[in-house]
C-alpha cells in the first residue's frame, strides 16, 4: 500500500492515517529533503507514532563525499550538467509554452483552432519528453562511466541501508528539496527494497514516488511561471503527478492554466495535495481512499479525485 | 464626483440624518474606477487635500456642500495607484494637517503617519503580512567601536530561521535598517520570502545612521564604516560567503545614494545593489533646484556619472511614478547598463514612502538572492 499525503508540518495526520490503514511495525524514515536538518526528526516520529530509524541519506552522502573525492567530483560534474541542461530546456520551454497558452486563449478562427492547439500541446509534450530522455541519458552515462555502485564508500552505506530496510514494515518519505531527496533515494537504491513494504510519503516525498516529477509555481516572483518536468521519479505510483501545496502555488481558478497543465502531463493525472489531503493506492495500483485531493482536467476544471476511487490513475477515465 | 455622492446630493441639500447615514454606509475615500472622492465633515474656512503626488497640483481644494458641514474633492488616479495623503483643515487662518478621520487605513514613517488611499487594482501583497506557516528569524544587536565617526554605532543583525553556523550565507547590508523594520515590515518580509523559498536564507546587517542627510551622500566616514568596519565585523562573526557576488547593499532615498557611494568607493567588494527611490539628483549643466541638502548628493552623482567605474555587477532599482525622483531613476537604468551592470528596474503607481519600498522587496530580493522556490515542497 502506498499512501500519499499533503503537507504535514502544521497539521500532521500521518499517524492517524497509518493507524486507519492498519500500518504498524517499524518505520524507516527518509528526511533527506530537509538537507542539513535531516536529523531533526523528533516531531516527525512523534506524529508518526511508530518506532523506527532515520536512514539519514543526506548525512550518508556527505560522508561518502568526504571519503571518496573521486566519486564526489564525478557526482558534482553530473549535477552541473543537469543544471546546464535545465537552463537550455527553460529557454525552449518559454517559447512553446507561450505559443500553447496564446492558442488556448484565442477565440477564433474557431474552425482552425482545435488542430493548432493540439499541435502546440504536442510541441510542449515533445519538449518535455525530450528533456526527460536527455536527463536519463546523463544519469546513464554517469553510471556507465563512474560505476558509483562499485565504489566501496557507497556500497558500505547501501548495505547498511538494505539491512535496516529488511527489518522495516513501512518506508516514510518526508518533503523538502525534491532534487536532493530524489538524488539521495537513487544513490542509495531505496526503491530496490520496497516490494512488500508500505510507503507513506508527502510533499516532495509524494512527488518522488510518482513516475514523473513536475516543478511548478504559477506566480513566482521572477519569470513566467512555466511548470517544468524535472525527472523521472521512483515510479511507485503510476498515473499520478503529485502537486503539493497546489492551492498556494497554482492558480486553480484559471481554466487556461489548469488545462495546460492537465494536457501537458496527460495521460498522467496532475493531482493536488494540500494540507490534510490523503490518497491511498492499493497493491494493484487502484485508488483505495481519497480525501481532499483533486485532479486537474483538460477542460480547465479541477474535480475531486475521489470520483476515481476503484480505478487505476492515468488515461482518460 | 462619485455616484454615491451624486445620489446623496440629488435631492438638494441633504439633511443631517442623511449625511450621517451616508457616512455610515460607505468606506472612504470613495473609489470608483479611476476616480476617488475624498470626504471631510466639519466646520472650517477651507479644506484641502495634500496628496504627495509629484506630478499633480500639490493641493486640491475641497468643496463644501452648500448649507452643510460636508466637504468633498475628487482626484483621478490610474488603476493600481496607492497614495498617501493628509487633509489640511484651515480654521482661524491656521492650517491643521490631519489624517482622514473617515479612513482608518494609514501608513507610518519617521515623521508620523499618513492616510492611505488604495485604488482598484492595488492589493497589499500577502508576503508583507505575518504568515503562521513562516518560521521567524532572529535579531541580534551589536555595538561597533571604533568607527570612522568617532563614536560607537549599533548594527542589528537578522539571522534567518534555522540559522546554522555550519552553513554559509549571503549578506545584505540595509541602510536605515530600523526604519525598514518599523515602516516596511522588513522582518516579516524576510521571514515569509525565505520560508517560501523565493529568497535564499541570508544574513542581514541593519545599520542605523547618525545624521543620514550628512552621512549618506558619499561621506567617506560612512563608506569606510560600511566597507572597513561593518563588513569585517560581519565576516568575522558570521558564516558568510567570502565573495562580492554574495554581498548586496540596499537603501531607499538617501540610503540608495549611500549604497551606491559605498559600492563606488569600494569596487569589487559588493556585487549587488538594491536601490529604492534613490535620490540620484544630478546636473548636466547649471545648478540643481532641490535645496542645500542635495548639494553633496549632486556632487556625488555628477562625479559618479563622470567616472563610474563598475561598482557592482547587478542592480535592482525601483521608484514610484508619483515621485519627483522617477526621472533620475529612469535615467540611471541605461547608465548602469552602459557600464556593464545587469540592471532590473521596476516602477509603481506610488510615491516616496516606506510601503512603496516594502511592496517592491519581493521582486528585488528574489532577483538578487533567488531561492530554491521551484525545488522546495515541504
Amino acid at each position: 500500500m502506498i499512501i500519499l499525503l499533503g503537507p504535514q508540518r502544521l497539521a500532521p495526520i500521518v499517524g492517524e492515517v497509518a493507524r486507519e490503514h492498519g500500518i504498524h511495525g517499524r518505520a524507516a524514515v527518509v528526511t533527506a529533503g530537509w538537507q542539513e536538518r535531516e536529523a531533526e526528526d523528533e516531531e516527525l516520529f512523534a506524529a508518526l507514532g511508530l518506532p523506527g530509524v532515520n536512514l539519514q541519506l543526506y548525512h550518508r552522502w556527505e560522508e561518502v563525499a568526504r571519503t571518496d573525492p573521486t566519486l564526489f567530483a564525478a557526482h558534482r560534474e553530473r549535477q552541473d550538467q543537469l543544471r546546464a541542461l535545465e537552463e537550455l530546456y527553460d529557454k525552449r520551454l518559454a517559447h512553446v509554452m507561450a505559443a500553447a497558452r496564446e492558442l488556448l486563449e484565442a477565440e477564433e478562427p474557431v474552425e482552425l483552432l482545435q488542430a493548432e492547439r493540439a499541435s502546440a500541446m504536442d510541441a510542449v509534450r515533445a519538449l518535455d519528453d525530450h528533456h526527460l530522455r536527455r536527463v536519463a541519458d546523463i544519469h546513464a552515462a554517469f553510471e556507465d562511466r563512474v560505476r558509483p555502485f562499485e565504489h566501496p564508500a557507497l556500497l558500505r552505506h547501501r548495505a547498511e541501508i538494505a539491512e535496516v530496510l529488511v527489518g522495516a514494515d513501512v518506508l516514510v518519505i518526508a518533503g523538502g528539496h525534491v532534487g536532493v531527496l530524489l538524488n539521495r533515494l537513487r544513490l542509495f537504491g531505496i526503491a530496490d527494497h520496497l516490494p512488500g513494504k508500505h510507503v507513506i510519503a508527502w510533499s516532495a516525498g509524494a512527488m518522488a514516488c510518482c513516475e514523473r516529477i513536475a516543478l511548478f509555481h504559477d506566480s513566482p516572483p521572477q519569470g513566467a511561471g512555466n511548470a517544468e518536468v524535472f525527472e523521472h521519479g521512483l515510479g511507485l505510483v503510476p498515473g499520478v503527478v503529485a502537486l503539493p501545496h497546489a492551492s498556494r502555488r497554482l492558480r486553480l481558478g484559471e481554466p487556461v492554466r489548469v488545462s495546460l497543465m492537465a494536457q501537458r502531463l496527460a495521460p498522467d493525472w496532475p493531482t493536488t495535495f494540500d494540507v490534510r489531503d490523503v490518497v491511498v493506492i492499493g497493491d494493484d495500483g487502484r485508488l483505495v481512499t481519497v480525501r481532499g485531493a483533486r485532479r486537474l482536467r483538460a477542460d480547465g476544471t479541477v474535480t475531486p479525485l475521489a470520483d476515481a476511487v476503484g480505478l487505476r490513475p492515468g488515461g482518460e477515465a | 464626483m462619485s455616484r454615491a455622492l451624486r445620489v446623496l446630493l440629488a435631492g438638494g441639500r441633504p439633511r443631517k440624518a442623511q449625511i450621517d447615514a451616508f457616512l455610515e454606509a460607505h468606506e472612504f475615500p470613495l473609489v470608483e474606477g479611476n476616480h476617488v472622492t475624498f470626504i471631510w465633515r466639519g466646520q472650517a474656512e477651507a479644506v484641502r487635500l495634500r496628496h504627495f503626488v509629484y506630478a499633480l497640483q500639490t493641493e486640491v481644494n475641497f468643496q463644501r456642500v452648500a448649507g452643510t458641514d460636508l466637504w468633498h474633492c475628487g482626484l483621478d488616479l490610474p488603476r493600481g495607484s496607492r497614495i498617501e495623503y493628509k487633509i489640511d483643515v484651515v480654521r482661524g487662518g491656521k492650517h491643521h494637517w490631519i489624517r482622514d478621520p473617515l479612513n482608518s487605513r494609514m501608513a507610518t514613517d519617521p515623521f508620523g503617519a499618513n492616510s492611505v488611499c488604495a485604488c482598484d487594482g492595488y492589493v497589499v501583497p500577502d508576503w508583507t503580512v505575518p504568515d503562521a506557516e513562516a518560521r521567524a528569524g532572529t535579531l541580534e544587536e551589536h555595538w561597533l567601536e571604533p568607527t570612522p565617526f568617532g563614536e560607537a554605532r549599533k548594527v542589528t543583525v537578522y539571522l534567518p530561521a534555522r540559522f546554522r553556523q555550519s552553513r554559509r550565507y549571503p549578506l545584505l547590508v540595509v541602510h536605515d535598517g530600523g526604519d525598514y523594520m518599523r515602516f516596511a515590515a522588513l522582518q516579516t518580509v524576510l521571514d515569509n520570502l525565505i520560508h517560501r523559498g523565493e529568497v535564499q536564507p541570508l544574513i542581514v546587517a541593519l545599520s542605523h545612521p547618525g545624521d543620514r542627510l550628512v552621512e549618506y551622500p558619499d561621506d567617506p566616514r560612512h563608506t569606510s564604516f560600511v566597507a572597513e568596519t561593518l563588513l569585517p565585523f560581519m565576516e568575522a562573526r558570521y558564516p558568510l560567503w567570502p565573495d562580492a557576488a554574495a554581498r548586496v547593499l540596499m537603501g531607499a532615498s538617501f540610503g540608495g545614494v549611500a549604497s551606491l557611494s559605498v559600492a563606488w568607493r569600494y569596487p569589487g567588494v559588493f556585487g549587488g545593489l538594491l536601490l529604492q527611490s534613490g535620490s540620484f539628483a544630478f546636473t548636466d549643466i547649471g545648478q540643481h533646484q532641490r535645496g542645500p541638502a542635495f548639494d553633496p548628493v549632486v556632487r556625488f552623482v555628477n562625479a559618479f556619472r563622470e567616472n563610474p567605474g563598475k561598482p557592482a555587477t547587478r542592480a535592482y532599482l525601483s521608484c514610484g511614478q508619483y515621485e519627483s525622483l522617477i526621472y533620475e531613476n529612469r535615467s540611471m537604468v541605461p547608465f548602469l547598463q552602459g557600464i556593464g551592470i545587469e540592471t532590473k528596474f521596476s516602477e509603481s503607481r506610488d510615491g516616496h514612502n516606506w510601503e512603496n519600498w516594502r511592496d517592491r522587496l519581493q521582486e528585488g530580493l528574489s532577483w538578487l538572492f533567488p531561492g530554491p522556490l521551484w525545488m522546495l515542497y515541504e
